[in-house]
């Protein structure tokens, strides 16, 4: 899932400053999970966001709404009637979401409410961690079902590095050293050949430095009869 | 086989080799490099440029490497992972090749969040495994990773980094091992205080052979006092220095001749070990002292 956490108070009231009519839109998918986005998280802002008002005369009206998926078209479309005559929707969801809101409605502006760090996944409680880089081209096969992509702190495919002491990273006692992780995982495993080969340089073409990714998949694809059959439902 | 550089030569012959690391300055003027050069003269075969070491950024390597050899002296260019690619980086080696350099230890380099300048993007495209391929393969090959040839391929002596004090302990001897099989030539270790852990690994080495497979040179770093102990025992990344080192240190009348009398004799130590081929003195901003180390040590170049 993607992990988010919500902008400071003081910033979101930054980017409203001169904002009239506000939608507070979240969404009840990963930022829901991970404690930032969901239905009470937005209810707690727009709260928050119309005491600031009435304290400091900034003259906000702020409504709320929460979808399913902002990320999907099909679901943000529900909230037209929410959004129009609105200057501005304060985006709870990932940045996916907020992008996928100012698409569908260009004259409004959707601000980010939320800043998304990574994909990952609850660790215990109130903890989320990241754990997959979204390389395009997966490696765990190689190294013990844990990805160095995401989880070491210099990505590399043929760790530990010098800097790995008592388990942790030299990043952050907080942080766990992956390639520790992996290396007991391969023995545990019985895969300890696996450590012994070097992994040549990556090919990074399939993650993000190939340039912005675009996947399809040939067997959904609508042919354009399809596309004017759906559309002529709808 | 021909030597491709001083160090090689040394080490080729078996003599017991001495490499000193020379740190470049957070200065526009070379003239620190040229004065350490200077100093350290006939004390070592080679001498390690650190690459913007702890992060944070100082005259390139590579330019103090070709100061260095205007000096006459031999220059091993430490080159990190964490700030250039793979395009620089084979565009680094032909450039430093051209300037002489022959000796390239590769590293992954300390992460930017040790330094000065800790919101910084950092690289990483490849890690030290992988730098040892590409080299070697410019090398051996001609080739850049692409597979392009190269007019004239660099002549390297390649060098790799190895710590004996990080962990898992018993996985460290795996990856000198892939690091040797990717292409190193030479190994330097990290500072050694905690020598019966160094004894330990060394085992472990001599048990997988490795030691007839790469040159092993052994790292020193002296202490000029027990707050630098300190400091090495807990804020250096994979450093481990025993409590008694600090002690000694403390309880001695002047701790700078102690630090040096202790580094003296590490040295002495490391040099009946069996499969330790050099030592690597890291006189971090105490660089005038090499030469009195070296001399004490009975290391008479």
């Amino acid at each position: 899932m993607i992990i988010g956490e919500q902008k400071r108070l003081d910033e979101i009231a930054g980017m409203l400053e001169g904002q009239r009519r506000i939608l507070v839109a979240g969404c009840r998918s990963c930022v829901a999970i991970c404690l930032a986005g969901g239905e009470k998280e937005v209810a707690v802002l727009a709260e928050s966001l119309r005491l600031l008002s009435s304290l400091r005369g900034k003259g906000w009206e702020v409504e709320e709404a929460t979808v399913e998926r902002q990320c999907e078209k099909e679901w943000v479309a529900e909230l037209r009637p929410r959004i129009e005559g609105k200057d501005c929707v304060l985006s709870l969801a990932c940045g996916v979401g907020a992008q996928t809101v100012q698409a569908m409605y260009p004259k409004v502006r959707a601000l980010p409410g939320l800043n998304t760090s990574n994909m990952g996944a609850p660790e215990e409680a109130g903890i989320f961690v990241e754990k997959c880089g979204g390389c395009g081209d997966c490696v765990l096969h190689l190294t013990g079902g844990i990805c160095p992509i995401a989880r070491c702190a210099k990505s590399l495919l043929n760790g530990p590095c010098g800097g790995s002491q008592g388990g942790k990273c030299e990043v952050s006692p907080d942080t766990p050293c992956a390639w520790e992780e992996i290396c007991r995982s391969l023995e545990s495993l019985g895969r300890l050949d696996l450590l012994e080969e070097p992994i040549p340089p990556k090919n990074w073409l399939s993650a993000r430095d190939g340039g912005p990714r675009r996947i399809v998949n040939k067997e959904a694809v609508l042919s354009e009869e399809q596309k004017r059959l759906k559309g002529g439902k709808a | 086989m021909s030597a491709r550089s001083n160090l090689e030569r040394v080490l080729l012959e078996g003599r017991f080799a001495v490499t000193a690391e020379i740190g470049p300055p957070k200065s526009a003027s070379a003239e620190s490099v040229r004065k350490h050069a200077r100093e350290m003269r006939g004390s070592a075969d080679a001498f390690n440029l650190t690459d913007n070491q702890t992060a944070m950024s100082r005259m390139s390597s590579i330019a103090c490497a070709a100061v260095l050899i205007q000096e006459g002296l031999e220059p091993v260019v430490q080159m990190t992972c964490r700030d250039r690619n793979r395009i620089a980086m084979q565009s680094d080696i032909l450039g430093a090749s051209a300037l002489g350099v022959r000796n390239v230890l590769c590293i992954s380099g300390d992460h930017q969040t040790f330094g000065n300048m800790k919101e910084a993007k950092n690289v990483y495209d490849v890690d030290s495994v992988q730098e040892l391929m590409i080299l070697r393969k410019m090398r051996d090959e001609g080739k850049l990773w692409s597979g392009d040839g190269l007019e004239v391929a660099p002549e390297l002596f390649l060098g790799a980094a190895a710590n004996p004090f990080a962990d898992p302990f018993e996985y460290r001897v795996t990856r000198l091992a892939k690091k040797v099989r990717a292409g190193a030539d030479f190994v330097q270790t990290q500072s050694i205080y905690d020598m019966d852990r160094f004894e330990r690994w060394m085992a472990l080495v001599r048990a997988k052979g490795l030691h007839e497979r790469v040159h092993i040179i052994a790292g020193v770093m002296p202490l000029r006092s027990p707050k630098v102990a300190l400091y090495m025992k807990n804020k250096v990344a994979g450093m481990i220095v025993p409590d008694a080192i600090i002690e000694r240190l403390r309880s001695a009348k002047d701790p700078k001749e102690e630090g040096i009398q202790l580094c003296v004799e590490q040295i002495q130590h490391l040099r009946g070990i069996e499969g330790v081929r050099g030592v690597h003195i890291m006189a971090m901003a105490w660089e005038e002292k090499v030469p009195e180390i070296v001399r004490r040590a009975g290391l008479r170049r």
